[in-house]
């Protein structure tokens, strides 16, 4: 029986008590992620992080969110009221829509019923994803325009462009985990998974997702919308109290949110790490969450990692790299594993499909080398004096030449 | 004027006749130099880290720590400070207010002339140079290490003299009283006097 016919099974009251687990499980992972992020990245500055609040700090989230929801709410009077209400509500439905589809236990018996820790199970769920994804987009271009202010402005349009950028990036490379698993569905892909994980199998599409998702949610490196040094803080800068708190909540729920799909689609999902796979049965099954939250765990301190050691990207670097280095290498690699796909799905000799692959490596060798080429005799040329193909700067003169050729000129013959 | 408040245009700046040499840019570091960076916040996040616990934990200043004033005694308890005003003369910030006052038989707080009968600091100017300590000509000003001198009105960041002065150690007595017995001032300073006398306690 598959985790969809397992599913559909389901009474509606456990839909219920399934979609209530999803919502408290989010809101619990967003407080103890924002408490994890703040202690991981203290200690990477070897300082000790929020320790004042509950044990360890443990309630320091909990704590500053009491605090804004009590704070004054204001209304900026040359915002769109509508839209500026609207705005947060949109973010924050939209990233707790998209854990509905990720399967988070294998089979499981909950009050009784044979079912799977997963809200619902549709034959597209990951594309639903992408959809949910691109309308929680929505939220803060909304946020951004409807603040009626500058720099909030700047931040949704510099946001959306990035997350629209990433989004393709995101989707390409989620195509060829579609090839392999012959699925869309959430369940079927982590069922595929059983054997081999894709993020060893198809590690370049795994390589762009774990980049495009990082994009995605506006983390660091890629937090331009939300810099803090230019922007002050991007879209959500007109924002107080509650508003601000469901951007916040919308934020950590989205980083969960990527990674559990990441791990759904890359890591095996709920499955046990290679060989330890007799303890998927452990606990009637439910061990298999523990597994499921470790790996997204893991994804999350690469998140916390990142933004602990790299410093933010400038706009048309970040831009650059989207269009010109990710969705180029993600449209190739499709192709390759499509044509490998169709050779191995039509029994093709061995021989073609190795011939096939060292062609494509060999292609890739010369690529690389003829660049290296390229650049060393550039930089050949320069050393020896060939400044033609360097690129000259002309420097403007320094304010001082400037005011003198004013004053004698113009102003210091008037004043004599 | 008008023509002057005009924009310079790019040829009077003369951007096209300026010198401009290039300059060697840094070579790329490679992946695993970038990875080194990585590597540098993973292996911090196993140090010990360096923050001080504050309220919990006071760390101590070092020897010397310009902190908190304090206006000392001779060992049997008469005060130092003569009322002099050299330190309020030397503070650059005039944080320091002194009033002196004659000393009399019945009523003495110093050997010698005279004393400092209104002695304020206030903390909300003192930039703890220290340069009144080095005024002071019989070192009744001196400094202590304490720091924590943060209040919540201005009143209370204006140290009166019962604030600054000293407490009372052993054998010393809380003056007013006589000066010890076949003594003069130049015997304080000296430091011949080792401790009070009992025929300077008045209250017996």
């Amino acid at each position: 029986m598959t985790t969809a016919q397992l599913i559909g099974a389901d009474p509606g009251w456990l839909i219920a008590v399934k979609a209530l687990i999803v919502f408290i499980l989010c809101v619990l992972l967003t407080l103890m992620s924002v408490w994890g992020e703040r202690r991981i990245v203290g200690r990477m500055q070897q300082r000790p992080g929020p320790n004042r609040v509950g044990p360890f700090g443990l309630i320091q989230a909990l704590a500053d969110g009491v605090k804004l929801a009590l704070k004054e709410d204001i209304i900026p009077t040359a915002a769109d009221k509508v839209v500026f209400v609207l705005a947060p509500i949109i973010s924050a439905t939209t990233c707790f829509m998209s854990f509905a589809v990720i399967p988070i236990t294998g089979e499981v018996t909950m009050f009784g019923h044979k079912t799977a820790m997963q809200l619902t199970d549709i034959p597209v769920g990951v594309l639903y994803i992408l959809a949910i994804a691109s309308v929680g987009v929505y939220g803060i271009v909304l946020a951004g325009w409807s603040s009626g202010s500058t720099y909030p402005l700047l931040g949704g349009l510099r946001s959306s462009a990035q997350v629209i950028s990433y989004e393709i990036a995101m989707g390409l490379s989620l195509v060829a985990v579609f090839i392999y698993a012959g699925s869309m569905s959430t369940s079927d892909i982590v069922a595929a998974q059983s054997s081999w994980w894709y993020a060893i199998v198809l590690f370049p599409s795994f390589a762009i997702y774990a980049i495009s998702m990082v994009g995605e949610t506006n983390r660091a490196p890629f937090d331009l919308a939300e810099a803090e040094g230019e922007l002050v803080g991007g879209f959500h800068t007109e924002y107080s109290s509650l508003k601000f708190a469901l951007f916040f909540l919308a934020e950590y729920v989205n980083i969960i949110a990527v990674s559990a799909l990441a791990t759904t689609l890359f890591l095996g999902g709920y499955h046990a790490l290679p060989g330890l796979g007799f303890t998927e049965a452990w606990l009637g099954g439910w061990f298999t969450a523990i597994w499921f939250f470790l790996k997204v765990l893991t994804f999350f301190f690469v998140f916390v990692w990142l933004r602990g050691t790299l410093p933010r990207l400038r706009y048309d670097q970040f831009m650059q790299f989207g269009w010109k280095v990710l969705i180029p290498v993600s449209i190739l690699w499709i192709l390759v594993v499509a044509t490998l796909r169709v050779l191995s799905l039509q029994n093709a000799p061995k021989a073609v499909v190795i011939a096939f692959a060292s062609t494509i490596v060999f292609i890739i060798m010369a690529v690389n080398v003829g660049f290296e080429n390229a650049k060393k005799k550039k930089a050949l040329a320069v050393a020896d004096g060939d400044n033609k193909t360097a690129p000259k700067f002309a420097v403007p003169s320094l304010p001082m030449e400037v005011s003198t050729i004013n004053v004698s000129q113009k102003v210091g013959g008037d004043r004599g | 004027m008008a023509e002057n408040l005009e924009p310079l245009k790019p040829k009077d700046l003369g951007i096209n006749d300026v010198e401009f040499y290039e300059v060697e840019q840094t070579p790329s570091v490679g992946f695993m130099g970038h990875m080194k960076g990585f590597w540098v916040t993973f292996r911090t996040m196993f140090k010990k880290p360096l923050t001080v616990e504050y309220p919990e934990v006071k760390a101590p200043t070092e020897e010397r720590f310009h902190g908190r004033h304090q206006l000392n005694r001779h060992p049997d308890g008469l005060e130092k400070c003569i009322g002099c005003e050299l330190c309020a003369w030397a503070c650059p910030a005039d944080a320091i207010y002194v009033e002196g006052e004659t000393n009399t038989e019945e009523n003495r707080m110093s050997p010698g002339e005279r004393y400092g009968k209104v002695y304020q600091i206030n903390y909300l100017r003192c930039v703890f140079c220290g340069l009144c300590i080095e005024a002071c000509p019989t070192r009744a000003l001196t400094m202590t290490n304490e720091y924590e001198l943060a209040d919540d009105t201005r009143a209370k960041l204006i140290f009166e003299k019962q604030d600054l002065l000293a407490p009372l150690r052993q054998g010393m007595l809380m003056p007013p009283h006589p000066m010890y017995p076949d003594m003069n001032d130049t015997n304080y300073y000296n430091g011949d006097v080792k401790e009070a006398h009992p025929s300077q306690d008045v209250t017996k």
